[in-house]
């Protein structure tokens, strides 16, 4: 799988180069800046970019960009935003094309290896994976909603871990039951929040992110 | 030569007409707003001056402010404004209290006065003259011909037959010549005039001073105190989980030959510390200056706020570029303050916030449609912006009848930057 990487602090660029390359990925191209990283995308186009928001030359939100505006011209470029905090404004932007292929975490995620790796897997495949900090963010600004009340504690955990991106078998085995249980859960969930079925794991996740305004 | 003399007459000729409207208005509009502003006073005994009079003395702060930047533009004059900082509340007592105490309004109203005689004499002068030297070389000499034309100390030549057709002229001509050039110094006297009484007095300056050196402490203290709050939260946070997590690592690298669990225990203890860490740092750099504050300007980090409320908020910002980083700071957490304190007091169902620049300042106004009765002395929070905005002269003020609605308004002076132009295209 061919990736190419945004990152302008050495030691995390070369941290990320070893863990991927060690789980099989293929780094075509490492970059530290902006306009570096635009020519990457158009010149390599990766099975999926891993980019950090903050680049120079601006030290604003240069990979952001950069990330948004390639995947207005190539819809669908499978894109993984990392950053040192996370934004509801940013994730809102990046899911608005509604077209799957992102995600957005914190860097510290990158510390709990097998799920990184998964979450980079699940994006190239077209998936989704949000960070808990962003779904819980938004599941806080809608828990006062009458719809969301009528969830039991469990179906709330399992929309949280749907929000994320993840699918039946993953919540399952996060949550160490069966995954007839974890249907049974998303099929009230979507039930309950008058929400149309999909078993298309990332429309799903784009209905459920849909609903929380995300 | 030549070229002197009609750069001299254009130059005179504008300032013939500016003179003019000096003269109408010192007439038009001084008069009625002086005589608007005696009727009211006079009313306050009874209790309507004090809803009346701010109007008009709202009205000539508008004229002075005009005058001011006249005498700026027309003359070189200089005048900056003496006026106190608009009060907190938009009550009708706290307007009236706030106009009849600055020393400023009485100064205005002197002026407003003096300037109705001044103003047209002044005003008048240079259109005069000039008019009265063409009258001479055009006209006088020869109505004075036919009839005993004549009045002035110039013109009465009619008597004098070739003196008296040549005396107008010459005397006209040359009074054109002087006058017209010496315009502008007049209208100059007349700025100078309006400096006497429109500029800062020492006293206000005084004022000025102790109200600057007073911020200032104030700000000197808040940015220690924060200074000191973030030490201590780094030393028994971040800090302290680093050392702890070092150690957890160097322990795991002597295990890891003896007792593999252990180490592998150690190691996710490790992670796990350092996860809290990041947290802890995370939220103390959100405190100190908002990422999203600084990748996106005010726009960003306001839309950012509003979508973390629990209440929808409308949010309008335009600005056509991005303030000083600290009055960016300083509206940010203004408008985190005042939409937080919407959560936790108003109970409302929606708010508003609205940013925009008049050209000279910064206005932020929120709003929330929840049960009012906002005190804005009450809360900590509330002195606390205050302080913050104190230290840009910035203004706060809070209208908030029992039942609502709330709206707080920023008042920020300050100018933008260019809207920064970021590379975007492709081939950068």
């Amino acid at each position: 799988m061919r990736v190419v990487l945004a990152e302008d602090l050495a030691l995390l660029r070369d941290g990320l180069i070893r863990l991927l390359e060690a789980f099989g990925f293929e780094i075509v191209a490492a970059v530290d800046n902006g306009p570096s990283l635009r020519r990457a995308l158009s010149e390599h186009r990766p099975d999926v970019a891993v980019v950090d928001v903050r680049l120079p030359p601006t030290f604003t939100d240069e990979g952001l960009r950069a990330a948004l505006d390639a995947r207005r011209e190539h819809p669908g470029l499978p894109v993984l935003v990392l950053s040192q905090h996370v934004e509801q404004l940013y994730a809102r932007e990046l899911l608005s094309d509604r077209s799957g292929g992102i995600g957005y975490l914190l860097k510290d995620r990158v510390s709990d290896v097998a799920q990184f790796v998964d979450a980079v897997q699940r994006v190239a495949a077209g998936g989704t994976a949000l960070d808990p900090d962003v779904v819980a963010q938004l599941l806080t600004r809608h828990a006062r909603e009458e719809p969301l009340q009528r969830l039991t504690a469990r179906e709330r955990e399992v929309l949280g871990l749907m929000a994320e991106g993840r699918s039946n078998a993953a919540i399952a085995a996060r949550l160490f039951v069966t995954e007839k249980a974890i249907s049974k859960h998303t099929n009230s969930i979507f039930g309950k929040l008058d929400l149309t079925r999909s078993e298309d794991d990332n429309r799903r996740v784009l209905a459920v992110l849909a609903y929380l305004g995300g | 030569m030549i070229e002197y003399f009609r750069r001299g007459a254009r130059a005179g000729l504008v300032a013939v007409l500016r003179g003019l409207v000096q003269a109408v208005l010192s007439q038009a509009v001084n008069i009625a707003l002086f005589v608007l502003v005696v009727v009211s006073l006079a009313l306050v005994p009874i209790g309507v001056g004090v809803l009346l009079a701010p109007a008009p003395l709202l009205a000539i702060r508008a004229l002075a402010e005009r005058q001011r930047a006249w005498a700026a533009e027309w003359s070189g004059v200089e005048i900056p404004a003496p006026y106190r900082a608009a009060p907190r509340s938009r009550s009708p007592l706290a307007l009236f209290g706030w106009l009849v105490r600055d020393p400023a309004t009485w100064r205005d109203l002197l002026w407003t006065f003096l300037n109705i005689p001044l103003g047209l004499l002044l005003g008048l002068l240079p259109g005069a003259l000039v008019v009265y030297g063409l009258e001479g070389v055009l006209v006088a000499w020869w109505v004075g011909l036919v009839t005993d034309y004549g009045w002035g100390p110039f013109w009465m030549l009619g008597d004098w037959g070739a003196l008296g057709v040549a005396g107008p002229i010459v005397l006209g001509a040359l009074l054109t010549v002087v006058a017209l050039p010496a315009a502008p110094s007049l209208l100059w006297a007349h700025a100078v005039f309006t400096r006497s009484l429109l500029a800062p007095t020492r006293a206000a300056l005084a004022d000025r001073v102790r109200h600057l050196t007073a911020t200032r402490a104030e700000t000197v203290d808040a940015s220690a105190a924060e200074l000191r709050r973030i030490e201590r939260d780094l030393h028994d946070g971040a800090q302290a989980r680093l050392v702890a997590l070092s150690m957890n690592i160097g322990l795991a690298e002597e295990m890891i030959g003896r007792d593999p669990q252990m180490a592998a225990r150690l190691l996710a203890e490790a992670r796990s510390a350092s996860g809290t860490a990041l947290t802890e740092l995370r939220d103390l750099v959100r405190g100190i200056h908002p990422p999203v504050l600084a990748e996106r300007g005010l726009d960003g980090g306001v839309r950012a706020l509003a979508m973390a409320l629990p209440v929808p908020v409308d949010v309008v910002v335009d600005l056509p570029g991005r303030a000083a980083a600290p009055v960016e700071s300083a509206a940010y957490f203004a408008v985190a303050e005042m939409l937080a304190n919407v959560v936790k007091h108003s109970g409302a169902a929606r708010a508003w916030v609205q940013v925009e620049h008049d050209g000279r300042r910064l206005l932020v106004i929120v709003g929330d449609d929840g049960r009012g009765g906002a005190d804005p002395a009450a809360g900590s929070g509330m002195s606390g912006i205050e302080r913050r905005l104190a230290a840009f002269d910035g203004t706060m003020a809070v209208t908030s009848p029992p039942g609502g609605p709330t709206v707080v308004t920023l008042e920020l002076p300050c100018a933008l930057s260019s809207p920064k132009t970021s590379p975007s295209s492709g081939t950068g």
